[in-house]
């Protein structure tokens, strides 16, 4: 026997063990909890999945893919103007970061090699905000109007946190001494226009799809709604008539899976979910079929996928099981958090912000949490602070940010955060 | 002996970027040394900024994206 290898075996197999020997199975509070973990999944799975999470992917696969990020990253070089550098930096997180793990090197770089401290950490901020991913999957599952206000609040929040660090730090010079940034090759960008329609085809896929049923029977919003399949499939023809012209795949090939997916679409029409997953998968075969970037694009998007499904699902069911689908309750009593974050107070604000600077969320599975908490009688102030602090930094992340800028600008920064997410969630509860 | 190190925090692509490299380098049949380079200020001394990044012998090759094993032959060679 080696213990000194073996130890780990026998801790694992005790620890089970002694978890299923306790296990408090019959309690009503936890089997009760444990359906609820079940029911959100589902819920998920039956709302999120088809119509938004896949879409989603390939958007962001495609943003990986086709969007020049040499572009942006041009605007936050040493050489950038200032003023300019800030407003970057604050949106370019939706093209730059649509993985999480690139925003630490990016942030250091801006520092570093680019435009200084201000801007660095304005993107910082602003990035795990604002990545397509996140924004869809807020407005999705917690309200439009959340989706927007975190957006816009990030934004404008990362700009000022960013303004008041480089005040704060003015006198200290900035970075620059490393070397020089050193930026991949740009090959084949194409022209603007076609980009811009390229991804406004499936933009509109994903919005009409998900478009939601308004309460007027009558009116615009209504025949909207009636429309919606009509227009997501004119976008999705026009997309397939894009991939044919400018990203050379064959007609024949693309045909045939509009003819498929026709077929289906008009066969179940009560059911438009069928139309819609043989779409993907017609996409997905086109995609991964062909050579160069569309093959990158596909596996961009099923690398999202892989990456972000099996936390995401791990994410709801813990959600479900700690805090119960909303107007039900999970193992956490609501008492508890409507005491602690219900209602708008500036201390249900803060503690909202301090608990989210501090807790590490994994990519996305803010939004199920979010969702749980909001169900058990969180405020919509407290839900934004949370969200503007919550992704931004994490217990992990200050320490990676502390190694590049140092423990007094990390201090700095995460009390700025905090405050920041405080005061925006108190004037968002305030007016809504 | 190409020293070829592979710059990234550790996501998927800079595994995947990794083991393209290691195809590659093999099937050139050189000798060479693969370095995985994961601390952030290490990455920030080769001016890379969007992980992974591939360098051989020292020079910045690719940056911010995975390649086949086909064209990591090119970039390995020369």
């Amino acid at each position: 026997m080696n213990w000194k290898d073996e130890w780990k075996w026998f801790a694992g197999l005790a620890g089970a063990f002694l978890v299923l020997f306790y296990l408090p199975v019959g309690i009503p509070r936890f089997d009760n909890a444990v359906l609820e973990g079940l029911y959100l999944a589902k819920s998920y799975a039956q709302e999120h999945v088809i119509l938004c999470l896949l879409p989603a992917f390939f958007i962001a696969g495609a943003i990986g893919v086709f969007l020049s990020q040499n572009t942006v990253m041009k605007y936050l070089g040493a050489d950038a103007k200032k003023v300019l550098a800030y407003g970057v930096a604050s949106v370019s997180g939706t093209i730059l970061a649509v993985c999480s793990c690139t925003i630490l090197p990016l942030f250091a770089g801006i520092y570093r090699m680019g435009a200084g401290l201000g801007p660095a950490i304005a993107f910082l901020y602003s990035g795990p905000a604002i990545n397509v991913l996140a924004i869809i999957l807020t407005a999705r599952v917690l309200g439009i109007e959340l989706g927007i206000a975190r957006a816009v609040g990030a934004i404008t929040f990362s700009v000022i946190i960013g303004l008041v660090m480089h005040v704060i730090y003015r006198t200290e010079k900035d970075g620059q001494e490393g070397p020089k940034m050193v930026l991949g090759a740009d090959d084949g960008m194409r022209p603007l226009w076609q980009n811009v329609l390229y991804f406004a085809a499936m933009i509109v896929v994903l919005v009409f799809a998900n478009w939601g049923r308004p309460q007027e029977q009558t009116g615009f919003w209504h025949l909207v709604y009636t429309s919606k399949w009509v227009i997501t499939a004119l976008s999705a023809a026009g997309l397939g008539v894009m991939l044919v012209a400018w990203f050379a795949v064959p007609v024949l090939k693309v045909v045939a899976v509009g003819a498929v997916t026709a077929v289906f679409s008009l066969a179940f029409p009560h059911t438009p979910m069928v139309g819609f997953v043989v779409g993907v998968i017609g996409l997905s075969y086109l995609t991964s079929t062909q050579e160069g970037e569309m093959q990158e694009w596909f596996s961009g998007s099923w690398g999202f996928a892989k990456q972000i499904m099996p936390i995401l699902f791990a994410g709801v069911l813990v959600a479900g099981f700690l805090l119960g689908r909303p107007g039900h309750e999970g193992i956490i009593p609501s008492v508890w958090v409507s005491s602690l974050v219900g209602g708008n107070s500036l201390f249900a604000n803060f503690i909202a912000s301090f608990a989210g600077a501090f807790m590490y969320f994994a990519t996305l599975t803010e939004v199920p949490i979010l969702q749980g908490l909001m169900g058990s009688g969180m405020g919509k102030g407290p839900a934004l602070a949370l969200l503007l602090a919550g992704p931004a930094v994490s217990l992990p992340n200050m320490l990676v940010i502390r190694s590049v800028i140092g423990t007094g600008k990390t201090v700095v920064y995460v009390t700025l955060v905090i405050v920041m997410a405080t005061i925006s969630g108190f004037l968002y509860g305030t007016v809504f | 002996m190409k020293k070829l190190q592979i710059l990234g925090p550790g996501c998927a692509k800079c595994i995947k970027l990794t083991q393209n490299t290691e195809q590659a380098a093999r099937k050139l049949g050189i000798e060479f040394e693969l370095e995985k380079v994961a601390d952030i200020k290490e990455i920030m001394k080769f001016g890379v900024m969007m992980t992974p990044a591939l360098v051989v012998d020292g020079k910045v090759k690719l940056v911010g994206k995975v390649l086949p094993p086909a064209e990591l032959e090119n970039l390995i060679k020369d």
